[in-house]
């Protein structure tokens, strides 16, 4: 991140001409907006998806051919059922990730608090949760805290889906706290001294000085993480989330076709990741370049 | 929740889950060590096909999530190959290490990348065979840049491992399980939420192991490395050191 950069909310921007690539300016402001908007977009799908069913019911009656090693005939007609536990899949990964995308930010603001009874146990909070296994936290959660007593009920007792989307949104809002906290060491020390020079207060320095730098940063690690949070949703199986690990084994104990359902659900992983794969590391060279 | 600490027969039953935990972990990642050292050095090979393969491996088992890559280890591939009910343990060690090599790899190639070219050259001039090219100068070069993300690779594999309870595997996870369903046939009742977070603490400690155990690793490497060359390969104290610094000028032609 250039030192030039200043803070958006400052006078329009216009970038020195004979710098290549003039959009750089200007690039990083709407980064950072649109930045602003996924979350926006990403938190109202989350309440969606906190309100709206996530149940589904998988009704093709299909049956293998019993003499072929690889029916792929009955596999293509169990893609509809598919993509109805893929969209499941789908509501949990992007509430869950819209919850960590904030979890994130929270914790890694109490990581550079003043006072060491935040910062420790927030420290102490991010390690736990990032060195042990997201299953046994799920069962936690969903077998663990309705039976906690001290907590009102509202308040502890979940759905499968939110519990999943709570889940994932606490797992990976440690991992991103880390990348936020890298990002916002890499605002270089000359900016937080400009806003203290013109008397900014804390909020406007955060929000108008010291986050637009630090998030195009952390974009492509927080791309990562959604990639990573969309891998680990299927475990919602354990807890009875009907998603695509739900469909395939419950439609294979049915249809006794492990085969084929297991390597569909695998084949949708591939179509859904390796092309978002893709576009992360596009995104990724393009920020890098604005950067230089 | 009144006393976090179960009892002595609970934690015994946990104790068998920690066992079979920590089996998996270990031919885990002996699997996914060797598959990354294969798979990175192919990566970077001058032959394409292998290049190509290797890349295919690289994005297929980093492309799916681990527990569909269980599964389909578990209760498809023996379909598929008509092998009848091998082992599970065998399959969930294949699964997880297929899986660890796959992110393996590319901290491999990463790392090789980042041995200075003088050092490839000089291999080439000293007319040294492919298995001593890569055994006495790229590989000792390269593992110090290596270490880091290992360490946190291995972590992802113990979480990985508590996957396997989902197949039938009595891990630790699902040692957990059994006392949860059992507990109202127990003499002593157990809390279901002071039973997880007894079983989190015990993930929690087994991650610090591993932790540790690469961080001393990394501090006898580097020591090495230092007596060797009378530089410093990475920083020990900054723990995940940018391997993106370190090679230009820490380990800079010779």
């Amino acid at each position: 991140m250039a030192v030039d950069t200043g803070s958006p909310g400052s006078a329009p921007p216009t970038p020195p001409p004979d710098q290549p690539g003039g959009l750089r300016l200007g690039g990083v402001r709407v980064t950072w907006r649109s930045a602003l908007g996924v979350v926006a977009a990403l938190a109202a799908l989350a309440v969606v998806v906190r309100f709206g069913g996530g149940s589904q019911r998988f009704e093709t009656r299909v049956f293998r051919d019993p003499d072929v090693r690889f029916d792929f005939e009955f596999m293509f007609a169990y893609v509809p059922d598919f993509l109805r536990a893929l969209w499941v899949t789908f509501q949990a990964t992007i509430g869950g990730f819209a919850l960590a995308v904030v979890i994130g930010l929270v914790l890694a603001l109490l990581r550079r608090s003043r006072l060491r009874v935040l910062r420790w146990p927030t420290a102490f909070f991010i390690e736990f949760v990032r060195s042990t296994p997201l299953l046994v936290q799920l069962f936690f959660l969903f077998y663990g805290l309705p039976r906690i007593t001290a907590i009102p009920e509202p308040l502890r007792v979940w759905s499968s889906l939110a519990t999943l989307i709570i889940a994932l949104g606490v797992h990976y809002g440690c991992y991103c706290s880390e990348a936020y906290r890298a990002g916002i060491g890499s605002v270089p020390k000359g900016q937080w001294e400009a806003a203290t020079a013109m008397n900014l207060g804390p909020v406007a320095t955060w929000s108008q000085v010291v986050l637009p730098q630090a998030i195009p940063n952390v974009l492509p690690a927080l791309g990562n993480f959604l990639i990573a949070a969309y891998k680990d949703a299927p475990l919602g199986f354990a807890i009875n989330v009907t998603g695509v690990m739900f469909f395939a084994s419950t439609t294979a104990s049915r249809t006794f076709a492990p085969l084929e359902l297991f390597t569909l659900i695998g084949l949708g992983f591939l179509a859904v990741s390796l092309p978002s794969a893709f576009l992360l590391r596009r995104l990724e060279r393009r920020i890098g370049y604005e950067r230089t | 929740m009144d006393g976090l600490l179960l009892t002595p027969g609970q934690y015994a039953s946990l104790w068998i889950g920690v066992q079979i935990t920590v089996q998996l972990l270990l031919w885990s990642f002996a699997l996914g060590v060797v598959l990354s050292l294969v798979f990175g050095l192919m990566r970077l090979s001058e032959n394409r096909f292998a290049r190509g393969f290797a890349l295919c491996y690289v994005e297929l088992f980093r492309g799916i999530s681990s527990i569909v890559l269980l599964f389909w280890f578990a209760f498809a591939l023996p379909i598929l190959l008509d092998i009848g009910q091998p082992s599970r343990v065998v399959m969930a060690v294949l699964a997880l290490g297929a899986n660890m090599g796959g992110y393996g790899a590319e901290i491999v190639r990463g790392a090789i990348l980042s041995v200075p070219k003088g050092q490839h050259e000089a291999t080439t001039a000293l007319n040294l065979s492919g298995f001593h090219r890569v055994r006495h100068v790229i590989l000792p070069q390269a593992l110090p840049v290596i270490l880091p993300p290992f360490g946190n690779l291995t972590i992802e594999i113990l979480k990985g491992t508590a996957l396997v309870s989902l197949v039938g595997l009595r891990d630790l996870a699902f040692s957990a399980e059994i006392l949860r369903t059992a507990r109202t046939q127990m003499e002593v009742p157990i809390g279901v939420p002071e039973l997880f977070i007894n079983v989190l603490v015990i993930y929690f400690v087994l991650a610090q192991i591993i932790s540790f155990t690469f961080r001393l690793f990394e501090r006898l490497v580097n020591a090495r490395y230092r007596q060797r060359t009378g530089r410093r390969a990475v920083d020990v104290s900054g723990g995940a050191a940018a391997p993106a610094t370190a090679p230009g000028d820490a380990t800079g032609g010779t």
